[in-house]
């Protein structure tokens, strides 16, 4: 697998929240606001990426046997500090997205990356794995909040969450027809539901035109 | 009375699956059959009883003491895990057909949100003992009725005729979408 292959894989075929329905918990609960969507990406690029460098640096020398907690005791570590910087310079977001910062803890798509490919693969893949699929990640969750927002106020707007200075802002949605269920979690679950089924007949497409050229379905 | 109203809002108003989002994991693996919902919902339930018990003596005895209380979620989640592997030795030596259907989702429980949500508000709620109990026994008590009720359907799901591409997962968020309508009538009980 070349390195863009590998840094690609998470955007489409391989997405960790439509198709492999990893880290739906934070995915659903913050992506009420494009600007909590994006605040709690970064985060998890953040902790993904430096967790997985490290899982991979100590893969040689982690025992076999108690690799999880190992694992879930660096990825515990980065969230603190993760925690404690954004409390310190963005406020704001820290307050909007609450008790979603420590649960990164409990990110499947963390630990699962750790357990799937840094404890087998050398730093440089690695890095390019978390990064790849934490970006991934939160182009997911941009999608989604993006559609939450749009909906559920007719607009999109985004603040950058360190002087709260504002980046962007419009309305293209007249009030009168705004949805309001979007901003609940009903509204969530449904917009989750119809995304994961477009990537459902994106990769029926995909097989159906790889079986058609005869090449090996993965 | 106040006791009472914690535990109503954690089982239907704010309701750890439905509109907390948290479990979600095991809300949709583990929902296939009514009878690994329940036996998940009664693993759960130990887990996090035991889990909030021992956290909200570890900080108050020795993080709180130490001035250590930057260590929460270190401590939490080592000891979450430690109870995880104890619930899982226990249905293995005592429920082995129950241990061969939850599979790969009992040591998944801890990295189950909604554990060490509870662990962590405990704490930041600055519930006391009895406070704590009654939230983590509400709170498993809403997850286990919510997974169970959603595995009921499921089975029925299984046999109706869904379009292609929402087969499986997605019309399942569609019927978590409908149930979450549903609780949310429920908001005006407290």
């Amino acid at each position: 697998m070349n390195q863009f292959e590998n840094f690609r894989k998470g955007f489409l075929r391989e997405n960790p929240a439509f198709v492999l329905y990893l880290g739906l918990c934070p995915a659903l609960a913050i992506s009420t606001t494009l600007n909590n969507a994006l605040g709690m990406g970064v985060a998890v690029i953040v902790v993904l990426t430096i967790a997985n460098t490290i899982v991979s640096l100590m893969r040689k020398i982690t025992p076999m046997d108690i690799r999880i907690p190992v694992y879930i005791v660096i990825i515990a570590t980065l969230v603190k500090m993760v925690e404690l910087l954004m409390h310190a310079f963005t406020t704001d977001l820290y307050t909007a997205l609450g008790v979603f910062i420590p649960l990164i803890v409990v990110n499947c798509i963390i630990l699962g990356r750790a357990e799937a490919f840094a404890s087998k693969n050398n730093v440089r893949d690695s890095i390019i794995d978390g990064f790849g699929m934490g970006l991934a990640f939160t182009w997911s969750l941009v999608l989604l909040g993006s559609i939450r927002q749009l909906l559920a106020t007719g607009g999109l707007n985004l603040v950058n969450p360190f002087n709260q200075a504002v980046l962007f802002e419009f309305t293209i949605i007249p009030s009168e027809y705004t949805i309001s269920m979007f901003n609940q979690p009903t509204g969530a679950f449904i917009t989750f539901a119809m995304l994961a089924a477009l990537f459902e007949v994106y990769k029926q497409k995909r097989m159906t035109s790889l079986k058609l050229k005869g090449k090996e379905v993965d | 009375m106040e006791l009472l109203a914690l535990f109503i809002s954690a089982v239907f108003i704010n309701n750890v699956i439905l509109s907390r989002f948290l479990g979600i994991c095991p809300f949709m693996g583990v929902s296939r059959k009514t009878s690994s919902a329940l036996g998940m919902g009664g693993a759960v339930t130990f887990v996090m009883v035991g889990a909030s018990l021992s956290t909200f003596a570890i900080y108050h005895l020795v993080l709180d003491k130490m001035d250590l209380q930057f260590m929460d979620l270190i401590v939490f989640i080592l000891v979450i895990a430690s109870f995880v592997q104890l619930t899982e030795l226990i249905i293995k030596r005592f429920l082995p057909p129950l241990y061969r259907s939850l599979g790969i989702f009992l040591p998944l429980i801890t990295t189950n949100c909604a554990v060490l949500f509870v662990a962590l508000q405990n704490i930041s709620q600055r519930f006391n003992l009895v406070e704590t109990i009654v939230f983590a026994i509400a709170t498993s008590a809403g997850f286990t009725l919510v997974l169970f009720l959603f595995s009921a359907i499921r089975e029925r799901l299984d046999l109706a005729d869904t379009p292609l591409p929402f087969k499986g997962n997605p019309i399942a968020m569609i019927v978590a979408a409908l149930m979450a309508l549903a609780f949310s009538g429920l908001a005006g009980l407290v």
